[in-house]
């Protein structure tokens, strides 16, 4: 074979040639958006304040109606253009969230509503489900004990 | 020895087998790229008026096929062999696509390569007296790609500057032993290397060094010179994949750089139809080649032309399970006219 490097040495002389992302410019843009995102959700947390809900109900119905216009978005075939652009800013919100369990139930729709879209839909939020619950099951004990 | 091989892995092709006509179909945004007046159907939109991806490329390899045989001049009856494959699980895409053809026909899969091993393999069954006429193709589609290798379209995710974008559509080959032309004249078939990159985001790192072993190979076996060709073209190495590619060679004292390109590079302007390193895919390699360079030879403006689709034959399955990425490259001599 037509080789003069291990495979270690080459694994290093390609990540050398690869382009890296733009570090720089991608978290300035996600501080951004992301800013924006909140921003938003500010706005629909003080108008509902100011109608008069609690904050337990005012919460609530932000987290629901910031999650409605990630949908919203994602089915108008915008979110993964702001994703592209956001990265983490737009991934990290409940608004991508939202957008990671709409995407693949869009996508797998042809393979029927059972075994398409109920299946597949938590394909990329199932691990984060998962992982989170668990993770608050292990805090709620460790808080539990310590004001035993 | 078996009387037809010539050194290590490469074959020479002593009764003239002919590429009679080629066919090509893509989809919009390859119809956008530089080669766009170079293909038989740009489609308007990924669909193509089906229910789904899956369902979309195998109408694109049915028309691409069809194409290719009024353009032949030919019936189904004609064609003894259909060599055929794609980047779907079991190949569903050319399975389903050709369902109603009624011509014997091979599965094949070399992920990106396979536009190569499906000539290779009907330009041997042509030389060996086994069939008059043989239809090599492949496709690969970017949204049933995507679908299947990495995540849903509306995702909103960034790619990283190494990835590179799934070609939609068809390329068709038909190889004759009737033909006056353009000629298929040595097949260096590639060995499967594994330089252990990982990164299903950089398949260029991980193919370039199949490509780098075929062409050093395809030399060193037939001795012939570098100059010998006009063109030496690699399937879809991308940016990454062609700088490495190139430099690796020149390592090995093959300096191709004066006449070496890469289909994944030449389909799209990497920069304004953001693609980041460049085009993949069994579709790639092949719609470049069956419109773009065959033109180019028929038009007399490239003679001989060194074709050397590459593919990554790894799975998510693999991925998952933390594989590195093998992979192939396939080298096809394809020359203008028989040197005396």
């Amino acid at each position: 074979m037509y080789n003069i490097m291990t495979k270690k040495e080459y694994e290093k002389y390609a990540e050398k040639i690869a382009p890296k992302s733009n570090v720089v410019r991608n978290t300035a843009r996600a501080f951004v958006v992301g800013g924006l995102i909140c921003v938003v959700g500010q706005v629909i947390t003080n108008l509902l304040k100011s109608k008069g809900y609690d904050m337990d109900d005012t919460s609530n119905l932000t987290a629901l109606i910031m999650i409605l216009i990630g949908i919203i978005f994602t089915g108008l075939n915008v979110y993964d253009e702001l994703g592209k652009f956001a990265g983490a800013g737009s991934i990290v919100p409940i608004t991508g969230f939202a957008n990671s369990i709409v995407s693949p139930a869009m996508e797998f729709k042809s393979e029927g509503y059972i075994m398409g879209v109920g299946a597949k839909m938590f394909v990329i939020a199932g691990p984060v489900l998962v992982y989170g619950i668990s993770a608050s099951v292990v805090i709620g004990i460790i808080y539990y004990l310590l004001n035993f | 020895m078996a009387s037809k091989k010539n050194g290590k892995q490469t074959v020479k092709i002593e009764s003239p087998v002919s590429i009679a006509a080629t066919a090509a179909i893509v989809g919009p945004k390859e119809g956008d790229g530089p080669l766009r007046l170079y293909f038989d159907m740009i489609i308007d939109d990924e669909l193509w008026g089906e229910k789904s991806w899956e369902k979309a490329e195998s109408k694109i390899v049915k028309e691409t096929f069809s194409r290719l045989l009024s353009k032949a001049d030919k019936t189904t009856g004609d064609i003894d062999y259909v060599i055929a494959g794609d980047l779907l699980n079991q190949c569903i895409a050319a399975n389903f696509g050709l369902r109603d053809s009624e011509i014997p026909f091979f599965g094949v899969f070399g992920a990106c390569s396979t536009i190569a091993e499906s000539m290779q393999l009907g330009t041997m069954l042509i030389d060996g007296g086994y069939a008059d006429n043989v239809v090599a193709l492949t496709s690969s589609h970017f949204c049933s790609a995507e679908k299947q290798f990495r995540f849903p379209l509306e995702l909103g995710t960034q790619r990283p500057p190494t990835s590179q974008w799934t070609v939609t559509g068809s390329g068709a080959v038909l190889l004759t032993n009737q033909g006056s032309g353009p000629y298929i004249t040595y097949l260096t078939t590639g060995k499967i290397v594994d330089m252990g990159i990982k990164d299903s985001n950089n398949m260029g790192a991980a193919m370039a060094p199949a490509a780098v072993d075929t062409i050093a190979t395809h030399f060193k076996d037939t001795g012939l010179p570098i100059d010998y060709y006009d063109l030496i073209v690699t399937g879809d190495l991308g940016l990454v994949g062609k700088t490495i590619c190139a430099d690796l060679l020149k390592r090995h004292g093959f300096d191709i750089s004066d006449r070496y390109n890469d289909c994944g590079v030449m389909i799209f302007d990497c920069k304004r139809q953001d693609v980041h390193s460049g085009g993949s895919g069994c579709a790639c390699s092949a719609t470049v080649f069956t419109g773009f360079i065959y033109h180019e030879i028929m038009k007399g403006n490239l003679n001989r032309v060194l074709f050397v689709p590459t593919g990554a034959l790894m799975s998510t399955t693999s991925t998952q399970q933390g594989e590195s990425i093998p992979a192939i490259a396939h080298a096809v001599s394809v020359e203008r006219v028989l040197s005396s």
